[in-house]
């Protein structure tokens, strides 16, 4: 057993961490408002092997594994990376051309049931074709048979939605196991994307309250505010372990339960992105709750993705029902 | 990162449970908690039986009676003895689960090979006499102190919330041995022993009704310069070794049995009926049991890097605090779950037929404990905003 990270694992991180510094800094969103996502940011994340990650070498991937996986979705999390990420890393090995980049898929998760009102498709506009998760099977719908209205106002700035009033049903490329075991890995990503903006959300409110005078000295000074940071750190750990054990368990399931090893991070590292992004607007003050500051971008893009492979609450019913009978 | 456990691991898991399986039944159920003279025997006991058995101190070196187990064997370890729902660790906390670890780091040859092996076979029950009336939360103000007088030490002074004072036979006591030093300067660690004439105890009832602790009062009792852990006038930074394992590693079997004893909560709660189903038919219940679960699983898997660091460095880092702060506040959750479940049979401290009430509504009102000792979570926060975070420091 060895609770560090590899040599490899280390390189992998800075590798991703300095790729989404450089191309998805805070100053770049103004702009990248205008079109979060297009074939040409699809073809970067694809150069860096967000989608190939996992397929085996002789398919053109890097052999890595869901913890890997997990380490560099933590990453975009930090950057609050646009684009369906999530379904083009999960469906690399199931779709030609997704791993390359060539072909953009986005998805919903129907296995528990549809939301009220049109199907609320991200980045539809810039989808190739559509995956749909049901609980019989993957369903693919191509981009052309989608009739749908871009909405005007999405709640995150960064992840525009179309919405579909009547989804057609597709053809179906894929048996009710893949789905399951898709939907596994989309929430283990899911819940490592989280964990990044858990920790994004801590550092920028620490740092914002170093810098932040009133009663002549740093607002960082005053408990109430220190408090609050510590427990965003705390959430950020405890969400950290949760996610890595995750990651490790879809690798190898001989480790633990992997159903309830991932219900567990989606639990803990959800709450832990909306506590922290949440305290993170609280901590900016006045500031936090403009445009211009980043607390928003995390706070709306948690709540993207709560609402993306079933809830936090559908996790924790998913913990309940793994509980260990003896 | 590599989560498995090797072959070895599992043979060593299969041997355990057997053992556990044969012997736990057969130490019995723990006496009346005011039955001192009783639980001092059982808790004993039972640890004198693992020291037979090679399963006292599974990470304590080999050389003093451990085990001298690997990281891996530790947690194996902690797993099986939480689900075979073996003794808790009882009047020996403070010797197996912070005294003896600070000794192995700081400690002198002498200290070890005398002590370690008799907290091993659970000889020697050990307190542990740092809070004083005015000095909780800021330990350091603390004032009892102690002055050379040839080889001895005389020591004076008034100590309070000494848990198990009446039955240990040590004490890992902190005094002043510099009073004109700063604050945090002239500190000393030093070992007690408690059959010296000069200590008085007076035991204090807890929230439990029994008297787990007690305040200790110190008059010119003299202990032997020899048994001064590391320098003189270095007992904060000793201190905080000792802080580190108690707030750091001392929970690791705790946080295992969290998770067995959410999993007894779920089968119980199958068999109890609530509005003409069972409760565990509530949705709205089971939601919160899947919570708590995945907050302990989270924390299990948290202690594990933890355990791996202090396999790596020898101590827990600052990250411990971090770990006690959500293991106390999710203890606290749990049991009062647990209670709650119980709904009117918790009116009861005392178990009912077949209902395991009494029991988890007196671990419920122990778990408020966590949250104040080994530091409160407010000092926690402190801890983890100011040396982690590096935000600015209040008045020490
Ligand atoms: C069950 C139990 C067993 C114990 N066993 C032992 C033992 O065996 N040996 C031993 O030496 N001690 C023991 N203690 C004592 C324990 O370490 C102290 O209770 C603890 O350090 C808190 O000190 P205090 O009780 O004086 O509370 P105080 O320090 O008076 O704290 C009161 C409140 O003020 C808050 N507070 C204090 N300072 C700050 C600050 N800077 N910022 C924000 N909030 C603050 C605290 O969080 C707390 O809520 C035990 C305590 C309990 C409850």
């Amino acid at each position: 057993m060895e609770f560090q990270f590899s040599d490899d694992q280390m390189a992998l991180q800075e590798g991703i961490r300095t790729f989404c510094e450089g191309r998805f800094p805070f100053d770049a969103i103004p702009e990248l408002e205008k079109e979060p996502f297009n074939r040409g940011i699809q073809g970067e994340l694809a150069e860096m092997g967000i989608f190939a990650l996992r397929l085996p070498e002789e398919q053109g991937g890097l052999g890595l594994g869901m913890a890997d996986a997990a380490i560099v979705f933590a990453e975009l999390g930090r950057r609050v990376v646009p684009g369906p990420v999530i379904w083009g890393n999960v469906l690399a090995g199931l779709i030609d051309g997704v791993a390359t980049g060539e072909v953009i898929v986005g998805g919903l998760d129907h296995t528990l049931g549809t939301s009220p009102g049109p199907a609320m498709v991200e980045h539809g506009s810039q989808l190739d074709a559509l995956i749909v998760l049901r609980k019989d099977g993957i369903h693919r719908i191509e981009a052309s048979a989608l009739d749908g209205e871009r909405v005007k106002d999405p709640l995150d700035p960064l992840t525009p939605i179309l919405g579909v009033p009547s989804l057609p049903a597709g053809e179906r490329i894929a048996d009710a196991d893949t789905a399951s075991r898709v939907r596994l890995e989309a929430t283990t990503l899911t819940s490592a994307f989280f964990l990044g903006i858990a920790e994004s959300t801590q550092e920028y409110a620490v740092a914002y309250a170093k810098g932040r005078e009133q009663f002549d000295r740093p607002i960082a000074g005053f408990q109430a505010i220190k408090h609050m940071a510590a427990d965003m750190y705390v959430k950020q750990e405890v969400a950290r372990a949760a996610v890595y054990a995750a990651g490790c368990s879809v690798d190898d399931p001989e480790i633990g339960d992997p159903i309830r090893a991932v219900a567990s991070a989606r639990v803990v590292a959800g709450e832990a992105a909306m506590h922290n992004s949440r305290k993170c607007v609280q901590i900016y003050g006045g500031m936090g709750f403009t445009w211009e500051m980043p607390p928003h971008y995390y706070l709306k893009r948690t709540w993207v993705l709560e609402n993306a492979f079933g809830t936090g609450e559908d996790a924790a019913e998913t913990v309940a029902d793994h509980i260990r009978l003896v | 990162m590599d989560l498995r456990y090797s072959d070895a691991d599992e043979k060593f898991r299969h041997e355990l449970r057997s053992w556990l399986e044969a012997e736990v039944p057969l130490h019995g159920a723990p006496p009346d908690r005011s039955d001192w003279d009783a639980r001092r025997v059982y808790d004993s006991g039972w640890q004198g039986k693992l020291f037979e058995a090679g399963y006292a101190g599974v990470n304590w070196p080999a050389e003093y009676g451990g085990r001298g187990a690997t990281l891996t064997e530790e947690l194996v370890y902690y797993e099986e003895y939480a689900r075979a729902k073996a003794p808790y660790v009882g009047m020996n906390f403070v010797g197996l689960r912070h005294g003896g670890p600070t000794l192995i780091a700081e400690g002198s040859e002498l200290q070890k090979s005398e002590h370690l092996p008799r907290i091993l076979r659970g000889e020697e029950i050990w307190c542990q006499g740092f809070s004083e009336p005015n000095a909780g939360s800021d330990l350091a103000a603390l004032k009892t102190t102690a002055e050379r007088d040839g080889d001895d030490y005389v020591i004076n002074g008034h100590k309070i919330w000494t848990s198990f004072a009446q039955k240990a036979d040590l004490c890992e006591l902190l005094v002043r041995t510099d009073p004109a030093a700063s604050k945090h300067r002239g500190i000393s660690w030093v070992v007690m022993p408690m059959d010296l004439p000069g200590i008085s105890i007076q035991p204090l009832d807890t929230i439990r009704g029994e008297s787990d602790f007690a305040e200790m009062f110190l008059e010119n009792v003299r202990v032997p310069c020899e048994n001064l852990v590391g320098e003189e006038n270095d007992g904060w930074r000793i201190t905080n070794v000792t802080l580190r394992f108690e707030r750091g590693s001392a929970w690791a079997q705790d946080i295992y049995e969290l998770k067995e004893f959410l999993s007894d909560l779920s089968i119980l709660a199958r068999k109890i009926t609530r509005h003409d189903a069972t409760a565990w038919d509530d949705i709205g219940l089971r939601r919160e049991a899947g919570h708590l679960a995945a907050e302990a699983d989270a924390l299990w898997a948290m202690m594990k890097w933890q355990l791996g660091e202090v396999a790596r460095t020898g101590m827990p880092g600052l990250g411990g605090s971090a770990l006690k702060l959500a293991f106390t506040e999710l203890n606290q959750r749990v049991y009062e779950f647990g209670t709650r479940l119980m709904a009117r049979a918790s009116l009861s401290r005392n178990d009912l037929a077949d209902l395991p009430n009494g029991r988890t509504v007196d671990t419920f009102l122990n778990t408020l404990s966590l949250t104040i000792a080994a530091g409160s979570s407010q000092v926690q926060r402190n801890i983890v905003s100011e040396r982690i975070l590096e935000m600015p420091r209040e008045p020490r």
